[in-house]
């Protein structure tokens, strides 16, 4: 008997355990703390999230397991280690072979993550030769792989290269790839940051099936808590290096108890949470910078709730039962944090709307011709836009949501139909339009780092903006630049910053006010939260909501996070495929009866409160815009399809209820009927 | 003009312990730069790379008060070759003159010529670059294969047939320094017409230029304000690397004949004259050919520690 516990260690060994791993990387010279010292453990078969916000270690924690760390980086203390291995002691073709057989990890970018000039079967059929497969055996297992990850036709699929296949099916070939050798440990990276609600709602159902399947320990690392819900049993919320509170999904979701965790709910808008009926809350300040000295608890400097002690002495990880933990030395209160912006419903004086429309869109159109065939991105959309009101604009990529901001913006000029401003008409051509024509449209682009030149100084961004767009020169520019920073609630210190010293969600303050200079009737969101994370998203939706309200100007908000466009929107606009699909007040599109395409849109929602919607599935992918299907352009992946008339008659875009246009054969009420029932369709 | 300004909580500043840096999540752009420096000038080869370059170009400058002797004065002996000698250290050379008094002051031609053809290559390179890779369609294609023609012919090549016609009529070959200095910076220009073209097109397709569009600007703001400050790094890159070349080229071209004539100091003019009798005075050409080496070696070392930086 007392033998036996040493003769099998391994199967006791958990898949994962990290004991006080600390991590430095060598930046200009000096060791930063990146990683300072955490302690977690998977045990096998079972799914471990890790949240926290961009910068605070996650992806090098990822680097550190499967000892891929940039050259600057280095362990300095602590275990790693995968079912019972040392990580950190490995080298050479121990390694290797740890790699080969130990450890898989999933990418952010499956694009990247393949050889692009190597066609899939090639690199998939490698997984097996590694392991001495015969060649006819490793495309038998390969095929078998990828038929695992639900691809239906994978001889195809083997014979293409990474390009010719979409992000989804890329990433399921990775993932296919990564389990295919049954390791240990399966780290996922982001692996869904990229692809549209409906594919990472595929690929996570898949994920947590194949978890199940295979009994893989799996290191899952997002940003989005929802996601995490749905893939993961566990959860490790990280800030500034150190894991701040841990425990079970739902348990931290519903009884969070470290004030960043309350914070970062706090953030997410949810729970059909609109603009008029209060703003969301923001996390202040900043994640402290890598190697910053932190004597007290990490996040003390962003902390309503934080006193003297929290300054100076470290919390320890409290134990709250059921393995739930936070290193917060107030824990017991931390659901008191106090708000940090009020909560009072937005006065919004009702919108009385003019005569005129702001626009008045009519079948703008835009054909795009590549190698002799006609791709019809946009097909026909007709929509008008009241002063001070939100159209949200949603769709998967490939629905014409960009073209149709670029054919308003003038970059892109429209093949047929027109747009009227104040009733007037507005030439297709950027460089046709009057000078106030071109201040009126403008745009706060998705990726702030792209968006404002990196060698010019806000000030100068701001002033030249005036000068071409307010003509105001000189020192009446200097006045009304401090006015805009101040608008946009940055420092006046960052006039003279560039954009490469401003964080993110200042750089796309910056960029905001630069889309306001010239007083624009409308401003076109592009996405400009996605790149952000959840607590500066907030700060952002905010600022955006006071700066209509003060403004009276309009949006066209683009955003495939369901949740935020129902946050900002007035009103909202389903495109598929180019064409309008719906169109409604907001609340309307996003409550039944909906169009069975915003239904299966909505359905493929992650959510951290409530029960989770089951997922409607849609078959395959959005149709090419160059041969798009007869008939009803949605019929092919219709969850709700009705038969012979969806193939073969477009349905007109019909007022279902008032101010409600929708496009499709089934009656309202059937619909109306369908979608309370609970029931959840699948195409026969 | 009231601006309504909605007095609201501020959101972007924290608590007063996270309000003091402007940003506390990144170092202060000056600390960055001080870093920076810090780092390089730590690089031994970086301060290896400037110790020999500059000795070289004070050389240039001052090589008449620095040279022992005078670069052309005969009157040491034989009026023949010597070996090194503590008068001497490098030897006399076949006309009996001081080797080490002509590398000195033989440092000029080099240094007057180089830089300034880098600098028109470079700058005709990138104004081509930034044209192509703005307009990119037909211009792009057309200046390309204008480029690919000059790039087709080597580079010596090239140089020579230019150089011979460009002194046709004069007694044999006369070569000015600013003859020089154009055939080498127009052989230079295709290059790096390239490297920027490359790095403008990952530029253009930015955002930022859009929003530039999206304010009614002009093609030549958005080239010159908007986007070439953003490819300065590949500018200066190419600068460097090119300097190297530029010295090899213009110490090349002299051996061959096109450059100063005797009794000029200049290096590759003094191998030339004496390379045949290696085997029995090696000091009078491996000295000057040391000379050379050590130049480029030198810039390119500089060249290397600033690629380094610039791409961390």
């Amino acid at each position: 008997m007392s033998a036996a516990p040493a003769l099998e260690p391994e199967v006791a060994a958990p898949a994962l355990a990290l004991r006080d791993l600390e991590l430095v990387y060598r930046v200009r010279g000096r060791d930063r703390e990146v990683v300072r010292g955490i302690t977690l453990t998977v045990e096998q078969g079972s799914s471990y999230g890790l949240v926290g916000e961009s910068g605070c270690g996650k992806s090098t924690v990822a680097l550190s397991i499967v000892r891929y760390l940039p050259r600057n980086g280095r362990v300095v203390n602590g275990t790693l280690e995968v079912a019972g291995r040392d990580v950190l002691a490995l080298k050479g073709e121990a390694l290797r072979l740890y790699r080969r057989d130990g450890v898989s990890m999933v990418y952010q970018n499956p694009g990247a993550a393949l050889n692009p000039t190597l066609r899939v079967a090639r690199q998939v059929e490698e997984v097996f030769a590694l392991r001495k497969a015969s060649r006819s055996e490793a495309r038998e297992r390969a095929m078998a792989a990828l038929r695992e990850v639900h691809i239906a036709d994978p001889d195809s699929v083997l014979r293409r290269y990474p390009h010719q296949l979409s992000g989804g099916m890329q990433q399921r070939v990775v993932i296919a790839m990564a389990l295919a050798t049954d390791p240990s440990l399966l780290i996922l990276d982001e692996p869904t940051t990229g692809l549209d609600a409906t594919v990472e709602a595929e690929v996570i159902d898949l994920i947590a099936e194949l978890q199940e399947r295979h009994r893989t320990a799996v290191l899952f690392i997002s940003h989005n808590l929802g996601l995490i819900r749905k893939a993961c049993r566990n959860v490790g919320v990280l800030y500034a290096g150190e894991l701040v509170e841990e425990g079970q999904t739902e348990q931290i979701l519903h009884d969070p108890r470290h004030p960043y965790t309350v914070g970062l709910l706090r953030c997410i808008p949810r729970g059909g949470l609109r603009k008029d009926r209060g703003k969301l809350d923001t996390i202040p300040g900043f994640l402290p910078p890598i190697g910053a000295d932190l004597p007290g608890c990490v996040f003390v400097h962003r902390c309503a709730l934080a006193e003297e002690i929290c300054h100076t002495q470290k919390p320890v990880d409290h134990q709250l039962g059921g393995g739930h933990q936070s290193r917060c030395h107030f824990h017991e209160r931390a659901q008191s944090l106090p708000r940090d912006t009020a909560s009072i419903p937005v006065e919004k004086p009702a919108h009385e709307r003019g005569e005129t429309p702001l626009l008045d869109i009519d079948n703008l159109a835009k054909t795009f011709s590549q190698d002799g065939r006609d791709i019809k991105a946009l097909a026909g959309v007709s929509a008008m836009l009241w002063p001070g009101e939100t159209l949200g604009l949603v769709g998967e990529s490939g629905s014409g949501k960009t073209t149709f901001a670029r054919t308003l913006l003038g970059i892109v000029e429209s093949s047929s139909g027109s747009v009227q401003i104040d009733g007037r008409s507005l030439p297709a051509k950027l460089t046709d339009r009057s000078a106030s024509d071109v201040a009126a449209l403008q745009i706060v682009f998705q990726n702030p780092d792209s968006a404002l030149n990196r060698r010019h100084s806000v000030r100068r961004m701001l002033k030249r903006t005036l000068a071409k767009l307010a003509d105001v020169t000189g020192r009446e520019a200097d006045t009304r630049a401090d006015t805009l920073v101040d608008q946009v609630r940055l420092p006046e210190r960052a006039l003279s910053a560039r954009p490469t010293a401003l964080s993110g969600g200042q750089k796309q303050r910056v960029a905001i006010a630069r889309a306001f200079a010239g007083e624009p009737r409308l401003v076109i969101c592009d996405e400009p939260t996605s790149a952000l994370d959840v607590s500066v998203q907030a700060a952002i939706l905010n600022l955006l909501v006071d700066l209509q309200e003060s403004k009276e100007t309009s949006y066209v908000f683009i955003s495939h996070d369901l949740g935020v466009v129902r946050y900002l929107s007035d009103r909202i606009a389903v495109l598929y495929l180019g064409r309008l699909m719906e169109l409604g007040p907001a609340e309307t599109v996003f409550e039944p009866p909906h169009h069975p395409y915003t239904e299966a849109l909505l359905s493929a929602v992650p959510t951290i409160d409530g029960a989770q919607r089951t997922r409607i599935e849609l078959e395959g992918e959005i149709p090419s815009a160059a041969d798009p299907p007869s008939g009803c352009v949605f019929h092919t992946r219709c969850p709700r399809f009705l038969g012979t008339i969806c193939e073969t008659d477009e349905p007109p875009l019909a007022e279902v209820e008032p101010g409600h246009l929708m496009r499709c054969h089934i009656p309202i009420e059937e619909l109306r009927a369908s979608q309370t029932s609970g029931e959840v369709p699948v195409r026969g | 003009m009231s601006e309504n300004i909605p007095t609201m909580p501020v959101l972007v500043d924290g608590p007063p312990a996270a309000q003091s840096p402007l940003l506390p999540h990144l170092d202060s752009p000056t600390r960055v730069r001080r870093e920076t420096l810090k780092q390089i000038l730590r690089s031994k080869t970086f301060v290896l790379g400037v110790i020999v370059t500059v000795f070289w170009v004070v050389c240039a400058i001052f090589g008449e008060w620095i040279a022992p002797y005078h670069p052309i004065d005969e009157s040491f002996g034989t009026f023949s070759y010597e070996s090194p000698s503590w008068d001497h250290p490098l030897g006399l050379d076949r006309n009996g003159r001081d080797v080490l008094s002509r590398i000195i002051v033989g440092a000029r031609s080099v240094i007057a010529v180089a830089p300034a053809a880098m600098l028109l290559g470079v700058g005709a390179g990138s104004m081509l670059g930034l044209v192509m890779g703005y307009f990119g369609h037909w211009v792009d294609n057309v200046v390309g294969r204008f480029l690919d023609a000059v790039l087709a012919i080597p580079l010596i090549v090239l140089a020579i047939f230019v150089l011979t016609a460009l002194s046709a009529g004069n007694e044999g070959i006369s070569v000015s320094s600013w003859q020089l200095i154009v055939v080498i910076g127009i052989a230079f220009t295709p290059p790096v017409a390239r490297t920027v073209r490359s790095a403008v097109l990952a530029e253009r397709d930015l955002d930022y230029v859009q929003a530039a569009r999206l304010r009614g600007e002009r093609s030549p703001y958005i080239m010159f304000a908007e986007i070439l400050p953003n490819v300065t790094g590949p500018i200066i890159v190419e600068a460097t690397v090119r300097l190297g070349y530029a010295v090899f080229t213009v110490a090349t071209l002299a051996f061959l004949g096109y450059g100063p004539q005797p009794p000029s100091p200049d290096w590759g003019l003094q191998i030339a004259e004496q390379y045949a009798d290696i085997s029995l005075a090696w000091w009078a050409v491996v000295f000057p050919a040391l000379a050379i080496a050590t130049l480029v070696v030198a810039i390119n070392l500089i060249a290397d520690s600033v690629q380094q930086v610039l791409d961390e």
